[in-house]
């Protein structure tokens, strides 16, 4: 919280430190000063409680672009293969082909996607092979949400498996592949670098 | 009027992933007949109701809806011909709508739906909270408010957790902001339609006031570090929604929300807390919030990437689209209504995730000319306002349009330029001008092609 400290909260700050010296104030502890003789109110409220460290772990599921939060575990091609037919061929269709608009196309590699032209062509489709920027991500996602009436119940094994699949069906992988966190950490989808930061910055330009 | 066809089922403004139940012709014709009466009353064509399945919603709705075709568990006393030489109802628990008053949302009985706005219905700026658009990508969780909490975690000095009274102890504020989704506009880009009502059209926005605790109370309260510069929101529904948002926004005006428009949320709306990033594509103003986490990149998560984001032209794809364009749309005269000569109120909302809204212009001719509309009480950042713009119909055929600029300068664009900009194929993020044509019987049409 740098970033946007002006005068005011300097004030508040000088007198969380006037109230800390006061009364030997433990940062997040029970107290946090004498309220009735402060005319700001404190940075700290003394409100909530500590998460534990167990709890942090349990909730925290993502795994973003990087990868460093894999989990261990691993899974094949083919073993995903077969899981896809079981779980998710009923809504993604049976070659990942997706049934619009309720279940996005999954696998698909039309050429013409190959430069990117999704703006002019609105035809043409959206998969994780021609639009999705980071292959560990799918791991996130497939283990947060699907299957859609079934969603967290997955193992890891059984997500990097399905990861494993739908990249190497999407044409990104050998078929004979094996994905583990390392392996997964370092697959390059084809279009990461389409992807762009904003640069719109409202006035007189439409864009 | 002609009845609706199948292909009249109403759009989702976010289509691409969301199933469209088809509303048949029996539904159509029950509710567009129970809705005759209140429809004349009220001065909103009959079909309106038909059309925007009202038939549908009313199976669920409250004794309010009139197009209900199985009788109600309480039925309305009938209307009497003096209501002055008879006694009324009396009080009630919670109050309904009357029951010539139909205004409803576009329910697809999806758990990834949408429901749509009825815009047309409404007037002023705030949205009542249970025709506050929908959309939700894994149902509509159920959450006991006693059970749940807010963990506030990562780059972070003092990893806290949060019960939601825990929230409402913090200071608190109240401000109004709209919300719109990200796919607002999308069944009215690719294809425009005459016979699309504005509910169609611009029904993914809606305008509430919020109360809540700025989120820069709570990362003081766990001293957030300073190498922190994103962090991710997280939902507790079906997908466990998660979306990076940069951390300038919770030192500007983010918040956690529990209440909306002096009540608890609704479930729909994130209830016990949901995150509100005014301005802010509505995908980001992550519902049922149960986790932040700060960081010092993004997370490029699956909404963040493959979704909501705006493929450009040149063979890139924006990310990161957060701040809505201004835009601006009239509610009323619309499809399908039918208008009188003489005088009439043009009147519609206008809205910029930048800002205030400066000034909206109506044309009354095509888009010749403009006038400058009348803004109803101060703008508000990030809120709707209510513009209208009298004007006398003298019979001839014309289009009535609005065109929204805000704070700073930004004038909201036509659909040729924004497809220059944007390309046919982009799916979020629409804002063009939006056109209704008045032809020389009174009939109001969509013109979506400006």
């Amino acid at each position: 919280m740098n970033g946007d400290r002006g005068p005011k909260t300097e004030v508040r700050r000088l007198s969380a430190v006037i109230a800390a010296a006061a009364f030997v104030l433990p940062l997040a502890g029970a107290c946090s000063g004498d309220s009735a003789a402060n005319a700001e109110p404190p940075r700290h409220y003394a409100i909530g409680r500590a998460a534990t460290p167990g709890e942090m772990t349990a909730w925290s599921t993502e795994v973003g672009p990087e990868g460093k939060e894999l989990p261990p575990g691993s899974g094949t091609v083919e073993t995903g293969r077969t899981i896809f037919a079981g779980k998710c061929a009923s809504c993604h269709g049976p070659n990942g082909e997706g049934m619009p608009p309720a279940y996005p196309a999954l696998i698909g590699r039309d050429p013409k996607g190959e430069n990117f032209v999704f703006s002019t062509d609105p035809k043409l489709v959206r998969t994780i092979g021609n639009y999705w920027p980071y292959a560990t991500t799918v791991f996130d996602y497939v283990r947060r949400a699907m299957p859609h009436t079934q969603p967290g119940s997955l193992t890891n094994d059984e997500v990097y498996s399905l990861t494993a699949y739908l990249l190497a069906a999407n044409e990104v992988i050998p078929m004979n592949s094996t994905l583990d966190a390392a392996s997964l950490r370092a697959v390059k989808m084809p279009y990461t670098n389409r992807f762009v930061r904003d640069d719109r910055k409202g006035g007189h330009e439409v864009r | 009027m002609t009845p609706m066809t199948d292909s009249e089922r109403p759009p989702s403004g976010d289509a691409s992933e969301t199933p469209h139940e088809t509303i048949s012709r029996r539904d159509m014709l029950v509710g567009a007949a129970g809705a005759v009466g209140g429809a004349v009353l009220a001065g909103i064509p009959a079909i309106a109701r038909g059309q925007q399945g009202a038939g549908k919603a009313a199976k669920g709705a409250a004794a309010a809806a009139p197009a209900a075709p199985a009788a109600p568990a309480n039925p309305l006393p009938p209307i009497p011909d003096d209501p002055t030489k008879i006694l009324g109802t009396p009080t009630a628990a919670v109050g309904t709508r009357s029951r010539f008053v139909t205004a409803v949302r576009t329910p697809t009985g999806q758990v990834t739906g949408t429901s749509l706005t009825p815009l047309q219905d409404l007037t002023g700026t705030i949205t009542p909270a249970d025709l506050h658009f929908e959309r939700h990508h894994g149902g509509i969780p159920q959450i006991d408010p006693a059970r749940h909490s807010l963990m506030i975690h990562g780059l972070v000095d003092h990893p806290m957790m949060f019960s939601v009274d825990d929230i409402k102890r913090f200071p608190q504020v109240t401000r109004i902001h709209f919300v719109e989704c990200s796919g607002n506009g999308r069944s009215s880009y690719r294809d425009t339609k005459p016979d699309q009502t504005v509910q169609v059209v611009a029904g993914m926005t809606s305008n509430s006031e919020w109360t809540g605790v700025p989120l820069k109370v709570l990362f003081e309260e766990c001293g957030v570090k300073p190498e922190a510069k994103w962090f991710l929101a997280e939902g507790s529904d079906a997908v466990m929604m998660t979306r990076s948002i940069p951390i300038e926004k919770a030192h500007d005006d983010a918040m956690i929300v529990w209440a909306q428009n002096g009540e608890p949320l609704q479930p729909a709306q994130g209830y016990p807390l949901r995150l509100l990033v005014p301005g802010f594509e509505g995908n980001s103003n992550v519902k049922w919030l149960r986790r932040i986490e700060l960081g010092t990149e993004p997370w490029m998560t699956r909404w963040e990437t493959s979704k909501y984001t705006d493929p450009l032209p040149d063979g890139k794809a924006r990310i990161f689209s957060f701040e809505l364009d201004a835009k601006s749309v009239i509610t009323s005269p619309t499809f399908p209504a039918a208008i009188q000569r003489g005088w009439i109120p043009v009147s519609g909302l206008a809205w910029s995730g930048r800002g205030t809204i400066t000034r909206v212009e109506v044309s009354t001719d095509s888009g010749k000319t403009w006038e400058n509309a009348t803004l109803h009480g101060p703008a508000l950042k990030k809120a709707h306002v209510r513009f209208t713009h009298m004007w006398e119909w003298n019979g001839s055929e014309t289009t009535l349009m609005s065109r929204a600029t805000d704070e700073t300068g930004y004038v909201q664009p036509t659909r040729t330029e924004l497809i220059k900009v944007r390309g046919i194929g982009t799916d979020y993020h629409f804002n063009p001008i939006y056109g209704w044509t008045v032809k020389s019987d009174g009939h109001v049409f969509f013109h979506g092609e400006t």
